[in-house]
Parts: structure tokens; sequence; C-alpha cells
């Protein structure tokens, strides 16, 4: 049995009134590639921004890479994490954003070297060798000196995933990366992600709306209603055959809104 | 038949004491613009507090009145400023007091996910303000910075009160000397309009290279 390198025990997390995650706990193995399916407000976004420490938890832990993320401890109890022990986490994780925010201002390849350079004192020489490989693997070596605005958006999105990919994250999180792509778009970055998730050991969690690509994609699929996993299982149990009620009518609507499975 | 060969030169000598203000008064301006905008953004709420007292008191009393007191009320407290130094810093922290909140609302217009790529890629906020929102963020302030640097320019003839020979100062000399009104005004207003023209054509020239290739049209 390997340790679990993601470990969420009973968080909580509200948006004012409305309880996001009520006692959430799930566990995550080295190396596995999640998938996290469910309608818009299941609070599957919500998880990895927590883990990415865009927002707090109101309550429960979370356990990364056998160390909290979010308390230290201190005299044999736990304490709430300080701004330097998130910084130290926070280099266990990476995470690519459905919008791509790459900083407009910046080339692709000065986009891919900011935070190695400046987060791990990388030699700008080596941080560029280290972008151009990533940018050939995302097959956009020929755009390193291009601007961001410049690139449709599978290549902004692409180029997100390089610049992540950059710090060499433990964890990557995809923030349905492919959402705000024009359909003949989202081909390529998937391509992409599909070859990473074969040829890394990175452990990855994907949330999408594009089952298909869930299925390819993941180990184990989680299915997320109200906060709550409804239903968890390889990806062939989930897509071909549900068990519980909620998830058959999730997948029912997604097909008939003419979303690939 | 009045020589005006000289008393051309005294107000070109008055252009240069106007420009002098003008360069000096924005350079302090901008500091000022930049320690108290990112300070009325800071976690620390003294900073803020002091921050916020500094804008509040240097917009809400008039130029007149922090003039006086750098030239006159200063010497009392043992700080004695010749004119330049008095204008310079009055017209600096006046002007300051609004660029501050230039500063602080082109920060506050960078977008959310901007500052979350900072966080997922585990920049230091000092990091993600000087690489990334900085940068950005400048480029919004330029226009109202230009503005703001011609507001000096015409504030500086304040300082004719305290004695200080610029623009406005020598063409009532000019006046004084001559009897003719026409003549040394109508050379101060061109003057003027041709000193604000050239801040604003610099600005916006300033604006097209920095925007460069943020369009994705120009590289």
């Amino acid at each position: 049995m390997v340790a679990p390198i993601i470990k969420i025990d009973a968080i909580a997390k509200s948006f004012g009134n409305f309880k996001v995650l009520d006692g959430l706990s799930m566990e995550v193995k080295p190396a596995e590639k999640l998938a996290l399916i469910g309608p818009s407000g299941s609070g599957k976004t919500t998880i990895l921004r927590i883990l990415m420490t865009l927002e707090r938890i109101d309550g429960g832990h979370i356990e990364i890479d056998g160390e909290q993320l979010y308390h230290m401890e201190k005299n044999g109890g736990l304490v709430p994490a300080d701004e330097r022990h998130l910084t130290r986490m926070r280099q266990k994780i990476g995470m690519v954003f459905q919008l791509f925010n790459l900083f407009p201002h910046k080339s692709v390849i000065d986009n891919v070297t900011l935070a190695p350079m400046l987060t791990k004192g990388t030699p700008r020489a080596e941080a560029e060798k280290r972008a151009m490989e990533l940018l050939d693997m995302v097959g956009l070596a020929e755009k390193a000196k291009a601007m961001p605005a410049q690139l449709s958006g599978g290549q902004k999105q692409r180029v997100a995933i390089a610049r992540a990919l950059a710090l060499s994250p433990k964890i990557m999180l995809f923030d349905e990366v492919t959402s705000a792509l024009d359909p003949e778009l989202v081909e390529e970055v998937m391509n992409v992600m599909k070859r990473l998730a074969a040829e890394t050991d990175m452990t990855m969690l994907l949330v999408t709306h594009e089952m298909g690509f869930a299925h390819e994609f993941a180990d184990r699929v989680l299915f997320f209603d109200g906060g709550k996993i409804v239903e968890e299982g390889k990806p062939d149990d989930i897509f071909s055959n549900p068990k519980q009620e909620r998830t058959q009518s999730f997948l029912k609507k997604i097909i008939a809104a003419g979303h690939r499975v | 038949m009045i020589d005006w060969t000289g008393y051309i030169g005294l107000i070109l000598d008055g252009a240069l004491v106007t420009i002098q203000l003008t360069v000096m008064g924005s350079a302090l301006a901008l500091v000022m613009a930049f320690i108290a905008g990112l300070g009325r953004l800071s976690r620390f709420f003294a900073v803020r507090a002091l921050a916020t007292a500094y804008i509040e008191f240097f917009r809400g009393t008039s130029i007149f009145v922090q003039l006086f007191w750098a030239y006159f009320v200063l010497p009392f407290l043992g700080i004695t400023l010749t004119p330049l130094q008095a204008g310079v810093l009055a017209l600096g922290l006046n002007v300051g007091a609004y660029g501050a909140e230039v500063v602080r609302g082109a920060i506050k217009s960078i977008g959310k996910e901007q500052y979350e790529a900072c966080v997922a890629l585990n920049l230091g906020r000092w990091q993600s303000m000087r690489h990334v929102i900085l940068p950005q963020a400048l480029l919004l302030m330029l226009p109202t910075f230009g503005n703001n640097s011609i507001e000096l320019l015409k504030g500086t003839a304040v300082v004719s009160l305290i004695s200080l020979t610029d623009l406005t100062f020598q063409a009532q000399v000019v006046r004084a000397q001559t009897g003719n009104t026409l003549i040394p005004f109508t050379m101060i207003l061109i003057i003027y309009f041709a000193l604000a023209s050239l801040i604003g054509w610099g600005m916006r020239s300033l604006e097209r290279r920095m925007a460069r290739g943020l369009d994705g049209v120009r590289v």
C-alpha cells in the first residue's frame, strides 16, 4: 500500500451562506491520474483551488506528500500555516487555468522562465534551455519569441502547461483547461495532456466537462454532486455502467448537450 | 519704441525655471505616488493609515497653503528652504497625492487571474508586484500621469507668490516695466501651451512603446 500523495480529511468550505464542501474526504495515490466530473457548483473546481491555496478551507486538514498543507506542527500540536510554510508547500503543486492566465506583457519564453528564475534562482541560460525543451514538448518551440496576444487559445493553453511544468511540481492541477477553447482547438491541448499523462509519473487532477477526455486521461473518475463524491471508479465503469442514479442522469444530460463520451 | 530682446530673455529665463520646477516636481510626485499608492495596498494597517493620511491631507488642502507652509512656516521649525526647494516640495507632494490614487487604481484594475497565476507559480508578493502586476499597471497609469504632469506644469505659476522667478512672475515683471500687457501674456500663454503639448506628446510615445506586443499586432 503506497502512502497517498494527497490526503483530504473532512474539509469544509463555504462562500457566504453557500456550503460548497462539507466534510469532504478523499485520497490520491502518487502518479495517479484523476478526473473530477460533475455539474457546475458541485465543488470540483473548488477542490483544485483549495489545493493550490487560492481558497482557504474553513475546516478539516489536507496532507500533501506527507506534510500538512494548511497547518504546521508546533509544540506537538497543529497551528495554521504561515506564508513561508505555504510557499514551501506550493513548490509541490502546479496549476493550469481555464483562461490560461498568461502574463500578456511577457513573451512566451519569458512566461515559462520567470518562475524558475525567481523562485528557484535558476540561471537564465539554464531556465531558457529547459523552457525550450518544454515548449518543444507542447509543440510551440517556434513561438518562443511571440507575445501571448499573437497566439490562438489552444497555443496559449499549451504555453500555460509548459509554464506550470517548468517548476517540476509533483502534482499538477488542470481546471477546465479546454472549456474556453474553440472546438477545433480542444484536440491539440488534449493531445499534449494525454501524452503528458502517459509519459510522466506526476500526479494529475483534472476537472473537465469533456467526458471522452476524462475517459482517456484518467485512471480513476470521481463524480461530484453537491460537494460530495457520489460515485467513483475506473473510467470504463463510470462511463459505461454508472451505478448511482445521479451519475446516470448527469451523463445523460451531458450527452444530450452534445459532449462526447 | 521698446527694445524687446532683453525682455524676451527675461521671459525665457522664467521658462527655464518653470521647466525646472515641472521636471523636479514631477519626479518627486512620481516617487510619492508609488510610495503612497503601494502603501495604501499594504498588508499593514499602520502603513495604510499613513499613506491614506498623506493622500487625504494633500488633496484636501490648497496648494497655496501648502506652498506657504513650505516656504514661510517651515523656517519656524528650523527648516529653511530656497524658493525653488519649497516650490518643488509643495508641488511634488501635492501632485503625488493625486498620483497615488492613480497607482492604486491601476494596480487594483489588474485582473484577479494574474494574481492567481502568480500564486500558482509560487511567486512572492513583491515578486508578483514587481514582475507581473506593476509592468501591466504602469501602462494604465501613463495617460493619467501625463494629465497630472500637465496640471503640475500649470500649477507652477503659484510659486510666483514666493518670489520665484518663473514664467508667470517674469511676465508680470515685463508688463510692469514696459506697460505692455498683450505681448508678455501672449508669450507665456504660448510657452505654457507648448510645454504642455510636449508633455502630452512624450507620454503618448512612451505609452505606444510600452504597449508594443500587448495587442498582438505590433512587435
